[in-house]
This record gives structure tokens, sequence and C-alpha cells, in this order.
């Protein structure tokens, strides 16, 4: 078994948003069961929490910007780590995420193995 | 209740005080005589009591008798009340004054002392809930052993073990106070916990002695709550938890000992007034942000106490089998998340989650697809259920299983 980290990002920045606050609200039980399943496989190592939408960016120089950070369209929405065998596990659990329908990315890496 | 009912059962309840009593009296290192002495005293009102008759008021009987002998021992034994002093909490000058205070505040807060104190991670859990078994409920190494569906020699072993070292680690007998209340309570209330699943669960087929054990952890809980210190919202989760649980004690076995599944009950056996006291427990839960797994059980205990399919029963049941698998996993929370998701998205849903689960040594996850495949795929409910007849060691859940391939066998046809 492998650790694996699952980054959803999701375009919090623009004006029209995706996936928009309505499609965020309704998938919430969906997306609850999505976690649900995986830690009824034990393979949840640490469940995603809820952060705020305010964010600093840091930078060289000295420079903080607010909001999250936003170059690349979409910010970090949410994370989490599971347990998996291997990339084809790990991706399938990944493709359960209910909010990659409306435009979310979730982002799947494994743990570098210790020395 | 005539005497010969009623000497067990007396001899059980004020065992645990007068235990209890002595025990904190005398300090952790000195538990065998307080069980020498109280062992003694039932002696002596058993000899006398055959003789003479049940006196009219025994409890007090008991309790003159058992001070008197713990008066003699101590006169008997100056060295002994030479180690002891500098720990008897005790104000009187003289033994001969020494008047055991077996009041009912003292006897709770002895009990409350005790529970602390053998809820200690030195010892095993299991270890730990047959300690309190023996001295916090006053259960005989027989009964322990008939509950843990072992034999007499394996308890007195763990618990001569345990009590050992308790000695060694010299572990006081006090009150708790508010600082330790935090780490040490859940040690307890997991005691306590295992105490109860231990006579809801057990396969045991000793109906009276399993619900005895429940009613033992309940009494516990609720000693718990009757102390300002201790009443925190996790024991009154635990406790709202317990009397959901125990309302359907007489609902699911029938007369043969064979368990009735919960959608087969039926609802009148239900003890309404339990289900009422568990919900008033539950809503004493529920001030303070922590969420334990206490609540969430409470939560999900507190819906199968409705026994109508509604949407909403099995979408809050599901939630909450969410939130008990990310707080921690157990199979068995795993197989009835599954069954509640079947119940809110359909089984074909919960098919493709179950097999994801390959809990292959379970016999509850057969069953669990056996039952979503009925109607859907019959041969393969059929192998599913087979399989968990073998896996089961229960005798019980194995002439259900067998039961329930009769009934499909017959509809195959």
């Amino acid at each position: 078994m492998n650790e694996f980290l699952l980054i959803i990002h999701r375009d919090l920045t623009s004006k029209d948003a995706t996936p928009s606050p309505e499609q965020m609200q309704q998938s919430i039980k969906p997306f609850q069961d999505w976690i649900g399943g995986i830690a009824a496989q034990n393979k949840l190592v640490t469940p995603p929490r809820r952060w705020d939408l305010t964010g600093r960016v840091v930078k060289q120089d000295n420079v903080v910007l607010n909001g999250p950070y936003a170059e690349i369209k979409e910010s970090v929405g949410g994370m989490l780590f599971i347990r998996a065998n291997d990339y084809e596990e790990a991706v399938e659990i990944a493709q359960g995420c209910p909010i990659i329908k409306w435009g979310a990315v979730v982002e799947v890496r494994m743990a570098a193995p210790t020395m | 209740m005539d005497d010969k009912a009623l000497i067990p059962h007396l001899f059980r309840t004020e065992y645990r005080n007068i235990v209890s009593v002595l025990s904190y009296l005398f300090g952790i290192q000195h538990i065998a005589v307080a069980e020498d002495l109280v062992s003694d005293t039932f002696l002596t009102a058993t000899e006398h009591w055959s003789l003479h008759g049940v006196p009219d008021n025994p409890t007090a009987w008991l309790y003159t008798v058992a001070k008197n002998k713990t008066r003699n021992y101590l006169k008997r034994n100056t060295l002994f009340e030479k180690q002891l002093s500098p720990e008897l909490r005790y104000t009187t000058e003289k033994v001969e004054e020494l008047d055991l205070d077996l009041s009912h505040k003292n006897i709770a807060d002895s009990q409350l002392a005790m529970m602390f104190t053998i809820c200690n991670p030195v010892n095993s859990t299991e270890a730990q809930v047959a300690l309190a078994l023996n001295l916090l409920c006053g259960f005989g190494t027989q009964e322990i052993a008939d509950a843990f569906l072992t034999n007499k020699e394996v308890i007195y072993k763990r618990l001569s073990r345990a009590k050992e070292k308790l000695k060694e680690s010299n572990i006081r007998i006090e009150q708790p106070t508010l600082t330790e209340i935090h780490e040490r309570l859940d040690t307890v209330l997991t005691a306590l916990y295992l105490l109860f699943s231990e006579g809801y669960y057990s396969t045991s087929q000793n109906t009276t002695l399993r619900k005895d054990l429940c009613v033992e952890a309940m009494r516990l809980c609720a000693l718990l709550l009757d102390n300002d210190i201790t009443c925190k919202p996790p024991v009154n989760a635990l406790l709202a938890l317990m009397c959901f649980h125990a309302s359907r004690f007489d609902a699911r076995v029938n007369e043969q000992g064979e368990s009735i599944l919960y959608q087969d009950q039926d609802v009148g056996l239900w003890n309404r007034e339990l289900i009422a006291r568990g919900t008033y427990f539950l809503n004493a839960a529920s001030i303070g942000t922590a969420v334990t797994r206490y609540h969430l059980e409470a939560g999900i205990a507190y819906w199968h106490t409705r026994k109508e399919d509604t949407v909403e029963k099995w979408e809050n049941i599901l939630s909450l089998y969410n939130d008990v698998l990310i707080l921690e996993y157990s199979p068995i929370a795993a197989l009835n998340r599954t069954f509640a998701l079947s119940k809110v998205h359909g089984r074909e849903v919960a098919i493709v989650e179950a097999e994801k689960l390959k809990l292959t040594t379970n016999p509850f996850y057969y069953s669990l697809l056996g039952n979503l495949y009925t109607g859907i795929d019959n041969r393969k409910a059929l192998q599913h259920f087979e399989t968990a007849a073998n896996l089961t060691i229960s005798a019980a859940d194995k002439a259900t299983l067998q039961r329930t391939i009769a009934r499909l066998l017959e509809l195959s046809r």
C-alpha cells in the first residue's frame, strides 16, 4: 500500500466560478458519501477539511498578495490523503470525486518512498 | 423476591459496595484484604441466615458484620495498620472507633474512584472489563467466564494478573481531578462501552447474564453522570447509545435464542421508556462542540428506534456512518454504512461499493452481499449466504442463515 495525496483544484476566483456555489451546495451529500466510501475501504488516511476562500500568496522579495493562488485558473479547494496499491487504484478512487463533472480537477500524487 | 432469588442479587450488589468502600479506604495494595473481608462476611451471613432465617434488613446486617470484621482485622494486624495508616483516609484515632462509612454517598464516591483506578491503561481493555465486572459489579469468576465464553481458570488468571499490575504500578484509588478527567475519562468510557457490548453482542446463551452486563454498564455510566466532574457530553452520549440499544433487547431474540433481524422485529416489544430516556441523554449530550464516536453511534441508534423506512431516516444514518468511518475505521461500520447506502441510493450502487470492501474473512460481509443480491441475482445471493454460513462460528447465526438459504431455494424452484 502506498500513500497518495489527492488535491482538488477548482476555480475559486473568477466571477463565474466552477463549480458554482449552488453546485457546491448540491454536492455536499455526494461529497460526504465519496469520502465515506473511501473510509469504508479503510483507505482514508486524512480526511479533507474546509478551507476559507480568503487566502494569502507569499512570494520572494517580501511580497504578500491577497487571495488564493490563481495564476493558474484552479486554486486548491481541498485535499486529502488516501491509501492505494498503485496509481491505477488511486485514480479510480479520485474519479469518484463528485465535483469533477462541474469542472473541478483532482491531482493525484504518490508519496515518494522514504529511504 | 423470595430468599432464593434475593440472596445472590443482594450478595452481588453488596459485594461491590463494600469492596469499593474498603478498597478506597485501604488503597490498591490491600485489595485482597478487602475482598477477603467481604467474602468472609458473606460466608458468615450464609451460615447464620440458613439457621436463623434472613433478617428484616439484610443489608444493614451485612454492613454491621463487615464493619466488625474490619475492626477485628485491624486490631489483630497491627503491622497492617501501620502500613496502612499513612494512606488511611480515615481520621479516627483508634481502630476501636473505626466506623466504615457505608452511606449511599460514600459508596458512590468509592465506586467512582475505583472505576478510574480499574480502567487504567497498564492493563489491556479486556482485563479492565474483567476487573470492572469483578470489583465494580460483584460478578464471580464463573459468571465472568460464562460471559466471555471461556473457563474459570482463564478468568482467574486474568484477574490476578491485572490486580498485580495495578499494585505494581501503585495506582492510587482516588477521586479524579478536573485536569485528569480529560485524558482518563476516555479509557473509562471505552471499558464501559466494551462491558455493554459484551452483554449485548455476546453469543453466550445465558440471556439473564447478558442483560445483567448491560444493566451494570448502564449503572456505572449513570454513576459518572451523577458526579459534576464526570458529567460530560460523551458520557451522556454513551448512556443514550446504551438506552437505545437496550430498548430492543427483548425484541431481538426469539424463544429458541435465535436472533431476529431488525426488520423482522416486533416493534411492540421495543421498550418505549428506554427510548425516551435515551432521547433525554442524547439531548443532554448535545452541548459543546466535540463530536465523539458515542455521539455518532447514539445518533445512529436513535434513528433505528424509528421503524418507518423514510428517506430522511436512511440519509441521516448514512451520513452518520460516513462520519464514524472518517473518525475511525471498523469493518462492522463499513458493512452497516453500505447497507444504509443501499437504502438511500439503491442496491445496484451498494453492490458496487460493497464489493470494494473485500472483507473476505468476515461472515457479515457475505450476508450483506447475499441480502443485496437477493431479487437481483438469486444465484449469486445463494452463494454469498452459503459462504457466510460456512464462515460463521455462531450456531444461532448459522441457523438463521440456513433458513434464509432454504427460503431462497424454495423461491428459485
